[in-house]
């Protein structure tokens, strides 16, 4: 295999990846506070919508883009508002914010199919971008790859290192506890909700503006779910989100470059489609499987309710 | 999954049933004037403004035009190839039309279920091989445009690398893939032909992503045969070219777009509404190519040299006459055994049995 087929493979991986990166760790902040919301491929598909009208419109990706965010995050609100304040359960709110998500998206993009808009050109990094194989992979991407790499940087930080984590997950593990010594548990939730809605739609956003560029209906095909996936098995981990959801996308380009190669390998496409899901989560088993980590790191109250009395 | 066209398959069960609804949006042109027989037509997908549907509703929107006042037509888009599609098309028969197209293959064994119950009614089935006393079957002659592209793109191409994203492996795509190849290698010997299956009619994101590998691979044209324009898109991005399919799709990349096989209905459609109306409709099957006017080239790129251009018309002369078939003998496949022998011109039979490679494609067939 020459260098520059890796570097095209490890390119499109992190392309692939990026928007599953972005779900995820916005996914795993909300989980964190407690609140399970499974909703993630709804958000993503009118954060797609949204950005890509608004992005059709003015003719700047930034402008769709912060729409993307702001859909993803009203949905989001949605989510809070009939699980925060009306106690509603998680689980099945999450599933009508998906159902709900997709049907609207699909609506109010209806006009807008198969409308084109102009890719957008990658940021080169200077001199960096020089370096052979990583260079290409890791300094030739999208202006969004790099935010994405910020973003998830920070959420480590806020996650391990700041006092706000710290809130975050006090809240996550004991609602109760947290609340005893005056933290304002539901605005922590709510705060956890939209930014797990926000980062939905930045990745919904990056796939209709950045990747197609279009939209269509139907487009995220399940990437939510994925992301959803990813988190746990991932056992609430960011690095291991990370890891997993480049290896997803590595598996997923591999495959397309196996099938066009000349090499003859005889596995039925279906079977080569089915592996990015395949490998990324016997992988993230294998490497969480250990059962007492696994309760250690998910948060103790995800899913519950909670009323201060 | 070897549907001929998929439904574009929601992520959750639950969108499926909001999915019912929007199957419910149907347009009708019913002006209610006199005589006029009524039409209905049955869509997979959205209409869009390119693609498999969007030429179907070209085709309706000309035999409107040239029927005026003795046909009205209406259509519900986005039907599933499942048990709803049974109640849509029930629903276009019992509600007074004439005639019902059904166009899409999945529609086949529903089709010929509601056509037993309206013997009245004359049903036209696209791309399937069922037909019945009031139920009919078209198809059209997609690979005669493919082997046109195919030598456009053979003389076009620097680094003989020709890539192709294909959605299921199935005869239809197969004979696509194969004219393709055939045609490329008529006028370069050298042109090595990739396929990528993307497992789905209708997956943009997918199916950019199978047009960006196989332009890594150093494929510096490329053609799909699969629903969007995303490869169209991802060549023009990249700088390489294109051949787009079903429509015309030069405006989703200018520079990219060599030409594109392009399906015309309109014709045809006129043609059954005028039988109808006259009382000399029979059922059948038909095959069209280039001939019939099912089939034909888009515009060429003004990239492309004028000798080649006139290659490309001299063929297209004679695949309309009759004297060259694009699969004419010997045809090899992959591993050197001869499927058609010196001189000889495949059978519509073993066209439609087609399940391997021609050579000069170097990527494996996977099993299905």
């Amino acid at each position: 295999m020459s260098l520059e087929l890796i570097t095209a493979i490890c390119f499109a991986t992190v392309v692939a990846g990026t928007p599953l990166v972005l779900v995820a760790i916005g996914e795993l902040v909300c989980e964190k506070a407690g609140m399970l919301n499974l909703g993630a491929e709804g958000m993503m598909s009118v954060g797609a919508v949204a950005a890509f009208v608004i992005a059709y419109w003015s003719g700047s990706a930034a402008f769709g883009l912060c729409a993307g965010i702001l859909a993803g995050a009203l949905l989001a609100l949605i989510f809070g508002l009939i699980t925060i304040n009306l106690m509603a359960n998680q689980v099945a709110t999450g599933l009508a914010v998906a159902i709900f998500g997709v049907g609207l998206a699909a609506f109010l993009g209806k006009p807008f199919e198969a409308r084109v808009i102009a890719a957008t050109p990658p940021l080169t990094i200077p001199v960096l971008s020089d370096i052979p194989l990583i260079g290409r992979v890791l300094f030739q991407q999208q202006s969004l790859v790099y935010l994405t790499w910020v973003i998830f940087g920070l959420v480590v930080w806020f996650l391990a290192k700041s006092r706000g984590g710290l809130v975050l997950k006090a809240v996550g593990e004991s609602p109760a506890a947290a609340h005893a010594v005056g933290i304002a548990v539901n605005r922590v939730r709510y705060l956890a909700v939209l930014f797990g809605g926000a980062m939905a739609g930045l990745g919904g956003g990056f796939l209709s503006v950045f990747y197609t560029p279009m939209w269509t209906e139907g487009m995220i095909a399940g990437k939510g779910w994925i992301a959803l996936a990813l988190v746990v098995f991932a056992t609430w981990r960011p690095w291991r989100v990370l890891l997993g959801a480049y290896l997803f996308g590595g598996v997923l380009i591999s495959q397309l470059f196996v099938q066009s190669s000349t090499l003859q390998i005889n596995v039925p496409a279906q079977l080569l489609s089915a592996l990015p899901y395949l490998a990324t989560i016997v992988v993230l088993v294998l490497i969480s499987r250990n059962a007492q980590m696994i309760r250690v790191n998910s948060p103790a109250s995800l899913g519950k309710s909670f009323r201060a009395d | 999954m070897t549907n001929r066209r998929q439904f574009i398959q929601a992520s959750v069960s639950g969108s499926a049933i909001l999915g019912l609804g929007l199957a419910g949006c149907s347009k009708s042109d019913d002006k209610k004037s006199g005589s006029a027989i009524k039409a209905g037509f049955v869509y997979v997908s959205p209409i869009g403004d390119a693609g498999w549907t969007y030429q179907h509703d070209l085709g309706r929107l000309e035999m409107e035009k040239s029927m005026a006042g003795k046909v009205t037509t209406s259509f519900v888009e986005k039907v599933a190839e499942g048990a709803d599609a049974e109640r849509v098309i029930r629903e276009m028969a019992s509600s007074g039309n004439k005639i019902v197209f059904a166009t899409s293959f999945g529609y086949m064994n529903y089709v010929e279920k509601v056509a037993k119950d309206f013997p009245k009614v004359v049903f036209m089935h696209a791309t399937g091989y069922k037909s019945g006393e009031n139920f009919g079957n078209y198809n059209a002659r997609f690979y005669e445009g493919r082997y046109l592209t195919g030598v456009i793109a053979g003389k076009m191409t620097k680094s003989n690398i020709l890539g192709y994203v294909a959605a299921f492996p199935i005869p239809e795509v197969l004979q696509g893939i194969n004219a393709f190849t055939l045609g490329a290698r008529s006028v370069n010997p050298k042109v090595d032909v990739r396929v990528i299956w993307v497992n789905s009619w209708y997956d943009p994101g997918k199916e950019r992503e199978a047009a960006m590998t196989l332009i890594a691979q150093k494929a510096d044209v490329v053609t799909h045969h699969t629903d969007s324009t995303a490869a169209v898109q991802a060549a023009e991005e990249k700088g390489v070219y294109a051949c787009g399919y079903h429509s015309d799709m030069s405006k989703y990349g200018a520079k990219a777009h060599l030409t594109a096989t392009t399906h015309h209905w309109g014709a045809y459609y006129t043609k059954i509404a005028q039988e109808v109306i006259g009382g000399t409709w029979k059922s059948g099957t038909i095959w069209g190519g280039m001939k019939d006017g099912f089939i034909k080239l888009a515009p060429i790129n003004a990239s492309v040299p004028q000798p080649v251009k006139d290659q490309v018309a001299k063929i297209e002369t004679d695949i309309k006459a009759g004297t060259f078939h694009p699969f004419s003998g010997s045809v090899k496949d992959q591993s050197g055994k001869e499927r058609l022998g010196a001189g000889k011109t495949m059978s519509d039979e073993d066209l439609g049995k087609m399940d391997y490679y021609v050579q000069g494609v170097t990527s494996k067939l996977p099993k299905s």
